[in-house]
């Protein structure tokens, strides 16, 4: 018998747990009145921050959040400042300078500050974790109350293998549970929702 | 109504005076209440170190002396929780038990949820902690269990707040373990002392006079800590307050 | 009595500011949890649909594994099973000795702590680097895990400078947890990028669309799985879940749980390797699939690992996860080898009070504190704990099934105790006494006061 077999046989044999119907999550879950102020304060307790602009401002509004900064790639329309094309790269590892990516978000969820991102405009999975900064754009309507919401709205075909849910920039309180903003992804993160 | 009073064999043998404060608080309401003689132990002792195999002639014993009455009541959360929760392994679908099981109370609950006690005629003029004993706490129910998002509420200090000029003070941890947990004293000394200290200092921290709570060995143990210590406080069964008896 | 937990505890009681600041930390991170749960109305019900879920899906293990194999398949993932932990390191070994890989980065993985794998990769020249920060602290110190959320919840800010001073070449004496953290990251960015693969846990697998997902906050799991062209995904059977939309329970209660967080930074569901690149994931019965044919303790399979009874185990905030001497400490760690390894670890199911905290904190519904009363149970019965306590215990459930016996051992034990010096009453065999004073001995018993006429001297 191969390792499969013998597992399935051993789980078959040795199951006396008794069988329970799943949930269903039509309409169940917390909602809000103003999903985007909730959005707002979650994704602030965890050191994110959320901004509601024009289109047009986009460009204004990046440059002036991160002045600074020299190496910036964008996959998001109406954003002119990029300077790197990161999906022109053939190796993420050509990635790690990138102090800025601006990518495109596809909804948020208010109960608890995170954008899901999954677009199929990037090339390279670990741009949103390489990157030193990050902001989300979001289009101004897309948010949605709660997870149940959230997972109605996700799904995998074949083209578009990853998706991950981020809440805020990175971070980390292994250290005697002080808070550190930036462990190993960005150290800062915006999420812009656009009009 | 007949009430059969339950006495835990070491409350028998060293707390003589909460058992009569028991006595006389349900007597005094004219309850019809008597005190079956050949009771002995409920077992958990030996149950919660793992005996729970042994002790089937005495949970066999409590049935016999208890079913009859209409209602069995216990000056204690935990030695009430081990008959409802532990005792079911020796009964299978036995009318009797089922009978008992659904019959006992602690005696706090009994008066808040079967006589619905209004009033005592008591005043009792002293800063006082609630020291939430986890059997009573979590298995009877007798408060929301800090952890439960549930609408809050709690028997004991409903019946508190009946007695006169009592001053409840707030802990910085409502029901926190005091760290008895029965032989749990004994084989995990070194932690079972430590929690019970940590404990005794939420009181202390809360300017409490007394520490109550409804399981006399939870404050046999804080007891214990506090005389070896000479802590500034004193430990009394709620029974106790409520059945009037001084500080 | 030969007591392994009671020992460890007792030196990590010894040292009270530690055990203390022990206690403080987390119960701090018991009190998030509290404050989060209670923003959600339905927190209840979604324990329960947690629960529902969770057996519904043991009740049909195999059914979903194959799905799941299936579908993960179909998405190019690799998928090997592995009936033990040996395989499973032989398994991961291999695929790595294929690609040419000779150093990994890991991000957290109980599975993998369990199974030893660091140790066997090591020894077959591999180099392993732990990138989670509090899973790096401990593999610098070369300690396992204390908590399965929080490795280094054990650990000071000076421990951890003395750590980094040492191995990463951090100031001496520079205990600001920004900057040790960010010295971490600078060292671990390099390891990321000079990685040939990525090793990652499982936090859920799904078996309709045959991918799964990984949570942390710091990033470090997708830094893992992206940068190198290979990942390998480690998972118990246990990790499979029915549905895509079922995470959106397991979301919602997994941080909030464990830290109080609503949700963590990053919740990345994988669905096949990155582009030109390979994915594996190694599925492990490891003495999962036995807690399946028990009824008292199959439960303890539907764990999410979310730490929520460690923080809230009050024995568990003043002994510390080492104490345990298992991969998984606490409560549920507690049940977990117990069930696994009766004998060795026979004194965990009694570092407990039952105080019934754990299970009312546990987001799935493990009726922990029952488990481990009834492990204590099946220990005597199997006898496997100490025959001299249970002789005692036997003959005091002896003495209280016979009234009248019962009735003179008390009355002689007040008669006597009073009379004795303090001396013969505090001896090294009265361990109630050693901090404690005896309760006063009252003259009459309750009983014997009743006899006489309780009404009479009112």
């Amino acid at each position: 018998m191969t390792s499969k077999e013998q597992i399935l046989a051993s789980i078959r044999e040795n199951r006396v747990v008794v069988d329970t119907k799943l949930p269903s999550y039509d309409n169940f879950g917390m909602k809000f009145d103003d999903k985007f102020e909730h959005f707002k304060k979650m994704l602030e307790s965890v050191g994110g921050h959320a901004l509601c602009i024009k289109k047009e401002q986009l460009d204004e509004t990046i440059t002036s959040l991160y002045p600074e900064v020299k190496i910036i790639t964008s996959n998001v329309e109406g954003f002119t400042k990029a300077t790197f094309d990161a999906n022109a790269q053939e190796d993420v590892h050509n990635l790690k300078d990138v102090e800025l990516c601006v990518v495109e978000g596809n909804f948020a969820v208010a109960e608890n500050g995170a954008v899901w991102v999954k677009n199929s405009n990037n090339k390279h999975r670990g741009l949103y974790f390489i990157s030193e900064n990050i902001v989300i754009v979001v289009k101004k309507d897309e948010i949605v109350n709660n997870m149940h919401e959230a997972y109605e709205r996700v799904s995998f075909n074949n083209e578009d293998a990853y998706g991950v849910f981020i809440s805020g920039p990175s971070k980390t309180a292994d250290i005697e549970q002080s808070l550190v903003i930036g462990a190993h992804g960005p150290k800062s993160g915006y999420v812009i929702f656009v009009d | 109504m007949k009430i059969g009073l339950f006495i835990p064999c070491f409350m028998n043998e060293l707390y003589p005076d909460v058992c009569v404060a028991t006595y006389k608080l349900l007597k005094n309401l004219n309850i019809d209440i008597d005190y079956p003689m050949s009771q002995t132990c409920c077992g958990q002792p030996m149950a919660n170190s793992g005996c729970s195999k042994d002790i089937e002639t005495l949970a066999k014993q409590f049935v016999e002396t208890f079913k009859d009455y209409d209602y069995i009541v216990a000056p204690s959360g935990s030695c009430v929780a081990m008959v409802k929760d532990h005792y079911g392994v020796f009964f299978k679908d036995d009318a009797d038990y089922n009978k008992v099981k659904t019959s006992i109370y602690e005696v706090c609950e009994f008066l808040h949820d079967v006589i619905k006690i209004d009033k005592f005629d008591v005043s009792f003029p002293h800063k006082v902690g609630l020291h939430n004993s986890c059997h009573g706490h979590r298995m009877l129910k007798l408060a929301t269990p800090s952890e439960l998002n549930i609408p809050y509420d709690s028997k004991l200090k409903n019946l508190l707040s009946l007695v006169k000029d009592i001053e409840l003070v707030t802990l910085q941890r409502e029901d926190e373990c005091c760290g008895f947990g029965g032989t749990f004293s004994v084989t995990e000394e070194d932690i079972s002392i430590a929690m019970g200290k940590d404990r005794i200092k939420d009181h202390l921290d809360s300017h409490a006079q007394i520490i109550t709570g409804a399981d006399m060995s939870c404050l046999m143990h804080m007891d214990g800590i506090i005389n070896r210590n000479n802590e500034n406080i004193k430990v009394m069964h709620i029974v106790e307050i409520l059945a009037g008896v001084e500080k | 009595m030969s007591s392994k937990h009671p020992l460890n505890a007792k030196a990590f009681v010894a040292n009270d500011e530690r055990m203390h600041w022990h206690d403080k930390a987390l119960w701090f991170v018991r009190e998030k949890r509290d404050i989060t749960s209670k923003t959600i109305p339905e927190w209840e019900q979604l324990r329960e649909y947690a629960n529902s879920i969770k057996t519904h899906t043991m009740a049909n293990l195999d059914k979903y594994l194959v799905e799941f194999e299936k579908n993960a398949q179909a998405r190019g993932i690799e998928v090997h099973w592995a009936k033990d932990a040996k395989e499973h390191n032989e398994i991961v070994y291999n695929i790595l000795k294929e690609n040419n890989a000779k150093k990994i980065v890991k991000s957290k993985s109980m599975l993998t702590e369990e199974c030893h794998l660091n140790p066997y990769l090591i020894e077959k020249g591999i180099e392993v680097v732990d990138t989670d920060l509090g899973e790096r602290i401990v593999q610098l110190r070369n300690e396992p895990p204390s908590h399965v959320v929080l490795p280094a919840i054990h650990l000071k800010k000076q421990d951890v400078s003395d750590t980094f001073h040492e191995h990463l070449g951090t100031q001496e004496g520079n205990y600001d947890p920004t900057y040790l953290t960010r010295a971490a990251r600078a060292s671990l960015r390099e390891n990321f990028l000079n990685a040939d693969a990525g090793i990652t846990g499982v936090n859920f697998a799904i078996a309709n669309t045959g991918g799964f997902v990984v949570c942390t906050n710091e990033g470090n799991a997708d830094m893992g799985a992206n940068t190198p062209k290979l990942h390998i995904a480690c998972m118990g059977i246990e990790k499979i879940i029915p549905r895509l939309e079922d995470l959106s329970v397991f979301t919602r209660l997994l941080a909030r749980s464990a830290t109080g967080q609503a949700v963590t930074a990053y919740t990345s569901h994988f669905h096949g390797p990155v582009v030109g690149g390979k994915m594996h994931i190694v599925i492990v019965d490891n003495l999962r699939s036995p807690f399946l044919k028990s009824e008292k303790y199959q439960k303890a399979l539907n764990c999410i690992r979310c730490g929520a009874c460690m923080n809230t185990c009050p024995i568990f905030r003043r002994s510390g996860g080492h104490s345990y001497e298992y991969v998984i400490p606490g409560p549920i760690g507690s049940s977990l080898a117990t069930f696994r390894d009766p004998k060795k670890h026979k004194t965990l199911s009694f570092a407990c009070t039952l105080c019934g905290s754990c299970s009312n904190v546990c987001p799935v519904k493990i009726d922990l504190d029952a488990q481990l009363y009834n492990h204590r149970q099946d220990l005597t019965q199997q006898g496997i704990i100490d025959s001299k306590k249970k002789f005692m215990l036997k003959s005091a459930s002896w003495l209280m099934s016979h009234p009248t016996l019962f009735d003179l051992a008390g009355k002689v034990a007040r008669k006597v105790v009073p009379l004795l010096p303090k001396s013969m009453l505090y001896t090294k065999s009265n361990v109630w006494g050693k901090n404690r004073d005896l309760p006063q001995m009252p003259k009459n018993s309750f009983k014997e006061l009743y006899k006489k006429g309780i009404e009479d001297d009112k």
